[in-house]
């Protein structure tokens, strides 16, 4: 159990840099996600913590220690790969007590931490098995087993779950969720699926071509994006953007004229500029149904997708773009038909041209 | 029978060209493999010089061979020398040196082609020729040494001490083939094998121990047989190094140089045969044994034990 500091620090293969600079702390007991696109330098940045890749700038801190020229072997840390990465030619048993017997652990102790390790993940009757005999679950459990048996400082995930199927995706997740409150210990998730990064999380990392977009818990994530990139990335399905401008401005009143749809009345924290270019960013949850005289936005529905619990409306505006819609419970919408849109309560978040925030609703 | 004969006009329209096509191998197993080894298999029970017919003399060539042959008990102890030196050290300088080009990446192909030159010439006679003169009284090395030490070394391929010593170095050298299959092999074994053991705490050496040479073990094994195989047949470098005659005091009589010797210098055909025969079971039974022990030391991927 540890804490771990990120200072600055830059990846760089050959002339390519993918890290650019990230600083980054997180405290002792703490489960942090980073979340990003395919290639943003999720995977970089957590085998530099481990120590597999080295650090091109920068420092890297454990429990206050720098970690820049400590071997992978010698950081105490234990990671679970995406591929699993389990030694084929060693029973399960042996797999987990490997880094055991590295550290010379004496027998008895070994076989204890074993079994207790088994015992947490269920897979006592699996510990004469060869890896090959194994299922892609029981593997998964394999692999964190060998990483909690060692007690490690800080546990590294590397999309742990990305081969498994739904259903045991979701079980997995329940159970490293367990694990942590249980073990208590630090742990760092890679993940690019934002369900599995919000229900994890204590804190999100956001990362974007080797940049942190953003820290925050889950909900402060999806409640106070601080850009498009990340109102974009987190929730599902995506926010809707729409384009205007600023309009009328009255002290920190303002009017936003949508480039599709009727005008909006919001109050900003800080007064916009008249015809500042702006984009309005709103949840489909947040949009609902209205009077055609009230509505904001209208359009014509072109696929319903129904999930049961909730439907999913996609809906062309007048210039073209599209727009999504989640209605709860089963909405009969037809495709064709006209809707009249509104947006709740006033929800919805507003962007300058640069793509920052400069107002929440 | 017209019934039959149908059957095999049948089966010749449809199998004939086939079988046409492999008839130049069916010609060659029958011909120069098969028959030779039948026959030879007979000479062994002979007397045979070529220019009478064999004469059948039972069990006494076996006799001779196992109770009374001093010089074929020499040449047995310095093949089971050659071997059991020789390969070893010619696989573990392999291994090294793959392990060293599987990491390495700039001018792997350079030197990959480099250090597999020698395999290609290393059984030729000019290279014997060349060993020759490296390991001379006034060789190459010789100088060398002296350059460095001040100290006159001797006739390294004349000194009954140190001549097949010669023999094993140059066997050493040609390393290239196993060092090709053992960079194929490397290459198998998944990179996040290894990050998982570092983050497992082990060292270089550990994870060689517990990663690659038990994962590397098929190949380890399949070289061995191979190169077991080849170094109980070595001929051509002995026979030149050492005159076509063991030389000196016998040092280098390898088994295969002494049934040449028996065969075609004392033209003593059906012994020479017999000679064959045994090396062939020798060899027959290192693998036999290497394939038995196989399974307490080797482990295959898609084996469920
Ligand atoms: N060994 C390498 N040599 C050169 N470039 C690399 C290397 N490893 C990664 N990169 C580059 O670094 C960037 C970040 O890669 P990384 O694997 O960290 O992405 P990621 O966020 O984990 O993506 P994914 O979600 O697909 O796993 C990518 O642009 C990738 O091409
Ligand atoms: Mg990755």
């Amino acid at each position: 159990m540890a804490d771990l500091q990120l200072k600055k620090v830059v990846k760089r293969f050959g002339a390519a840099e993918v890290i650019h600079g990230i600083d980054l702390e997180i405290a002792d007991g703490e489960f942090v996600v980073f979340v990003g696109p395919s290639g943003c330098g999720k995977s970089t940045l957590l085998r530099m913590i481990a120590g597999l890749e080295e650090i091109s700038d920068g420092e890297i801190l454990i429990d206050g220690e720098v970690m820049n020229n400590v071997s992978a072997a010698k950081r105490g840390l234990s990671m679970v790969f995406q591929s699993y990465a389990l030694y084929p030619h060693m029973s399960v048993r042996k797999n987990l007590a490997f880094g055991l017997e590295t550290m010379k652990v004496p027998k008895a102790q070994i076989n204890e931490l074993v079994s207790n390790a088994a015992e947490i993940l269920q897979i006592n009757e699996l510990l004469d098995r060869k890896p090959g005999q194994l299922s892609g679950g029981q593997r998964q459990r394999v692999a964190i087993g060998r990483a909690i048996v060692r007690e490690p400082r800080i546990f590294l995930f590397d999309e742990p779950l990305s081969n498994l199927d739904a259903e045991l995706r979701m079980q997995m997740r329940v159970e490293i969720n367990r694990l942590h409150r249980r073990l208590g210990a630090t742990m760092i998730f890679v993940t690019h699926d934002q369900v599995e990064a919000m229900t994890l999380a204590d804190r999100m990392v956001v990362l974007r071509k080797g940049v942190v977009e953003q820290v925050g818990s889950p909900l402060d994530l999806y409640n106070h994006p601080a850009n498009m990139f990340v109102a974009g990335f987190i929730g599902s399905p995506r926010m809707n953007f729409l384009k205007g401008r600023v309009g009328e401005v009255d002290g920190r009143q303002a009017t936003l004229e949508l480039d599709v749809g009727r005008k909006v009345q919001t109050t900003f924290a800080e007064p916009p500029r008249p015809g500042q270019p702006i984009t309005l960013g709103v949840r489909p949850e947040d949009l609902i149904a209205a009077a055609p005289d009230e509505a904001l936005l209208s359009g014509e529905a072109q696929i319903t997708e129904q999930l049961g619990g909730e439907t999913y409306v996609y809906i062309s505006l007048s210039d073209g773009s599209m727009i999504t819609v989640e209605i709860k419970g089963q909405a009969g919408v037809k495709a064709g038909e006209r809707l009249d849109l509104a947006i709740a309560d006033g929800k919805f978040h507003v962007f300058g041209e640069d793509e920052a925030v400069i107002h929440h609703g | 029978m017209p019934a039959r004969q149908g059957r095999l006009v049948r089966f010749w329209r449809r199998n004939g060209a086939g079988y046409m096509f492999l008839l130049p191998w069916l010609i060659g197993f029958f011909g120069l493999t098969l028959g030779p080894a039948l026959a030879s298999l007979y000479l062994s029970f002979t007397n045979y010089d070529l220019l009478r017919p064999p004469q059948w003399t039972g069990l006494d060539n076996i006799k001779y061979a196992l109770f009374n042959d001093v010089k074929l008990r020499h040449s047995l102890s310095v093949t089971f020398q050659y071997v059991i030196f020789g390969v070893p050290m010619r696989l573990a300088v392999a291994l090294g040196l793959a392990m060293i080009l599987d990491r390495s990446v700039r001018g792997v192909g350079f030197y990959r082609a480099a250090f597999y030159l020698p395999s290609l010439l290393g059984a030729s006679v000019a290279i014997s020729v060349m060993w020759r003169q490296l390991f001379g009284a006034e060789g190459l090395i010789n100088t060398l040494l002296f350059l460095a030490t001040g100290w006159q070394g001797p006739s390294w391929i004349s000194h009954p001490d140190y001549a097949l010593w010669t023999l094993i170095a140059l066997n050493v050298w040609q390393f290239g083939s196993p060092m090709i299959i053992f960079l194929a092999g490397l290459r198998q074994i998944p990179e996040d094998l290894y990050e998982a053991a570092s983050m497992d705490g082990a060292s270089g050496w550990r994870q060689f121990r517990k990663i690659t040479l038990p994962l590397l073990a098929p190949v380890i094994f399949f070289n061995l047989v191979l190169q077991t195989i080849e170094a109980f047949k070595a001929f051509t470098q002995a026979y030149i190094i050492s005159g076509g005659q063991g030389w000196p005091a016998d040092s280098t009589l390898f088994y295969s140089l002494y049934l040449y010797i028996e065969a075609f210098a004392n033209f003593r055909m059906g012994y020479a045969s017999l000679l064959a025969w045994i090396l062939l079971l020798i060899i027959g039974a290192f693998t036999a044994l290497a394939f038995w022990t196989s399974k307490y030391w080797v482990y295959y991927e898609d084996e469920s034990r």
